[in-house]
């Protein structure tokens, strides 16, 4: 077994909805090894979106531990959880959430204005990435001239431009048509197995599912079992 | 995040909704025009007080500017201590042409005056024209430009205070010492008003509307008023000698209520500009939660969104400012022009500009204030649900 990259321990997580308190994640234990593609599964409501934002930094647990490659981010400040997420997560949303009045190129530069990189490193780092996701040809694109397909694959160049650790996934292929969801999947498949980056990713779907190593199903804010697909 | 991929965000995000960012725009622009035009107009209103010289007193008759004064004061002012000179003028109240061509005429004792206002420009050889004609007139820049005449033209002035038809040969053209000077008035001899009167209404002959004084120390005009005052005590016609700024400003309190409205009007629509303002920018915040809780979520901070945010309404509101302030001044001429010589200068000032600079900006910083620290204080989780 790697070490874990993500170590998750009694984690509790609830919502205040119309003055009631709504338990999402219920004690929940969970070890993600470095270098793992995980595919958290299960209804709607079960959590596993929650989880995912906790473990990318954009939301707090009310209790419990956990450890991303050994900081407790549950304990960081807002400022410092920025800069922790900076440096450390890349985010790859359903509707790709990209600037619409960006260019590609302008896009996946985005995270690196954060970073003391030169304009001519920056520039270097982005035809890069474009490169790796096949589209260095629309880097001067904006995200209303792109395919959905496309614009999710400048998604993940932003996604990996600041070389982060772990990469978090949410419905990447929900968008898509089977051929460019097909693409994304292949392409997160390469992040994990060529550049060894921790992908966990929230899908409905389960032949997404099947592109991950491990899948996590959960129910009622519970994991219920960890299946390996390979 | 480099200043030039900061400005650029915010260059393309101001223009996202072309329509909206036009239609906020023409409302800035006519505000801050309407608000310099109404700032003029209340600064012209007091133009004669604000150029009134501190070196002269004007004294009049106690019981009201209406009733006049006798010829034979002036002897007696001239040698009060602290007096250097003394003239005086009678106000004619004509009408040229029609009643809507209002401006100031007075009947003056011309060398003594017109030493007096060292402000009053005229050419040389015109004051000796003038001087030699006692049919001669000295007519403002501005009444000369308003009705289109010129030196040698003939003026006819239709009495009200003084009946029958006055013909007066322009004889001179003054121009102001200064922008503010007040160059809408005219000038002629009150030698000649006085034996008209002597012949047609006999009475009223000798008789002078005020006596405008000279000092010899600015400092000294309230003591030299009082000293005028104490020597006409229990005579026929007591008089009231007052600064020349605060004889002005008592023309203008006749018409403060006027001007109270004029200035609320204008804040008025500076308020509801702000209104417009702050809905553009909320709708706006609101549009983008999605693309703030993105960047927070990459890690730029909050303060990152609320630049963005303050940004955007500060490149609108200093855009339509600063466009405003530059078609103030094509209106205020054309609305100097249309109303003829009714105010004595009617420029747009450097303080009104200024005051329409710093409310743009300050339209641009309030606007913003709210969807800004919404922005930033809005959980990233609930912002990236708006996308989905």
């Amino acid at each position: 077994m790697k070490s874990p990259a993500i170590e998750i321990r009694q984690l509790v997580k609830s919502y205040q909805r119309g003055g009631e308190s709504v338990p999402v994640l219920r004690h929940l234990d969970l070890d993600i090894a470095a270098g793992d593609f995980v595919a958290l599964m299960g209804p709607s409501g079960s959590g596993k979106s929650t989880l995912l934002n906790l473990i990318a930094g954009i939301d707090k647990p009310d209790s419990g531990k956990l450890l991303v490659s050994g900081v407790d981010i549950a304990q960081l400040s807002e400022h410092a959880l920025a800069h922790w997420r900076a440096q450390n997560v890349g985010f790859i949303f359903q509707f790709y959430n990209l600037m619409p009045v960006l260019t590609a190129f302008e896009n996946v530069e985005l995270p690196l204005l954060l970073t003391p990189l030169s304009a001519s490193e920056r520039r270097e780092h982005v035809l890069t990435a474009l490169q790796m996701v096949g589209l260095q040809d629309r880097m001067r694109h904006y995200p209303g001239e792109l395919s959905g397909g496309q614009q999710q694959r400048v998604a993940i160049a932003r996604a990996i431009i600041t070389d982060p650790r772990i990469v978090v996934a949410d419905e990447p292929t929900g968008d898509l048509d089977r051929s460019a969801a097909d693409d994304i999947l292949h392409l997160l498949t390469r992040l994990n197995k060529e550049l060894g980056k921790t992908i966990v990713m929230v899908t409905h779907d389960p032949h997404a599912a099947s592109f991950a190593s491990h899948i996590q199903q959960l129910e009622k804010g519970l994991l219920v079992h960890a299946i390996p697909t390979h | 995040m480099g200043s030039r991929y900061f400005l650029k965000l915010i260059f393309r995000n101001a223009l996202r909704q072309r329509l909206r960012a036009a239609l906020t725009l023409v409302g800035l622009v006519i505000a801050v025009m309407a608000f310099g035009l109404l700032q003029t107009i209340v600064q012209a209103w007091y133009a004669g007080a604000d150029g009134a010289s501190v070196n002269r007193l004007v004294t009049r008759n106690a019981i009201s500017l209406v009733f006049p004064l006798p010829l034979n004061y002036r002897d007696k002012i001239r040698q009060t201590e602290g007096v250097s000179a003394v003239s005086y003028a009678s106000w004619f109240g004509g009408v040229y042409i029609t009643e809507k061509n209002f401006f100031p005429q007075f009947a003056v004792e011309p060398i003594s005056y017109f030493s007096l206002y060292p402000e009053y420009r005229i050419e040389e050889s015109q004051m000796r024209e003038f001087l030699h004609d006692r049919h001669g007139a000295v007519i403002g820049r501005r009444v000369a430009d308003v009705y289109g005449l010129k030196v040698g033209d003939v003026m006819p002035l239709r009495g009200t205070i003084y009946p029958g038809t006055w013909n007066f040969v322009i004889r001179a053209i003054y121009d102001g010492a200064q922008p503010s000077t007040d160059t809408s008035q005219f000038f002629f001899h009150w030698e000649y008003l006085n034996e008209t009167v002597k012949k047609t209404i006999p009475r009223r002959a000798n008789q002078i509307g005020v006596y405008v004084i000279g000092l010899r120390d600015a400092s000294s005009g309230a003591v030299v008023a009082q000293r005028i005052d104490r020597g006409f005590e229990n005579s026929l016609a007591e008089t009231l000698t007052e600064t020349e700024k605060a004889f002005q400003l008592g023309f203008v309190s006749m018409t403060e209520a006027i001007v109270v409205a004029i200035r609320i009007v204008s804040f008025l629509v500076i308020f509801i500009i702000l209104a417009v303002m702050a809905n553009t920018m909320a709708m706006t915040a609101r549009e983008r939660v999605a693309e703030y809780a993105t960047f927070k979520a990459l890690g730029f901070g909050p303060r990152f969104v609320m630049s963005l945010i303050a940004g955007e309404s500060l490149l609108l509101s200093l855009l339509g400012g600063a466009i405003g302030i530059a078609l103030t001044y094509p209106l205020a001429r054309e609305f100097g022009l249309a109303m003829g010589t009714l105010f004595k200068s009617f420029t747009v000032s450097s303080e009104t500009i200024g005051l329409q600079a710093g409310i743009s900006l300050l339209l641009g910083v309030v606007a913003a204030i709210v969807p800004a620290i919404r922005a930033a204080q809005g959980s990233i989780v609930d912002g990236l649900r708006h996308m989905g």
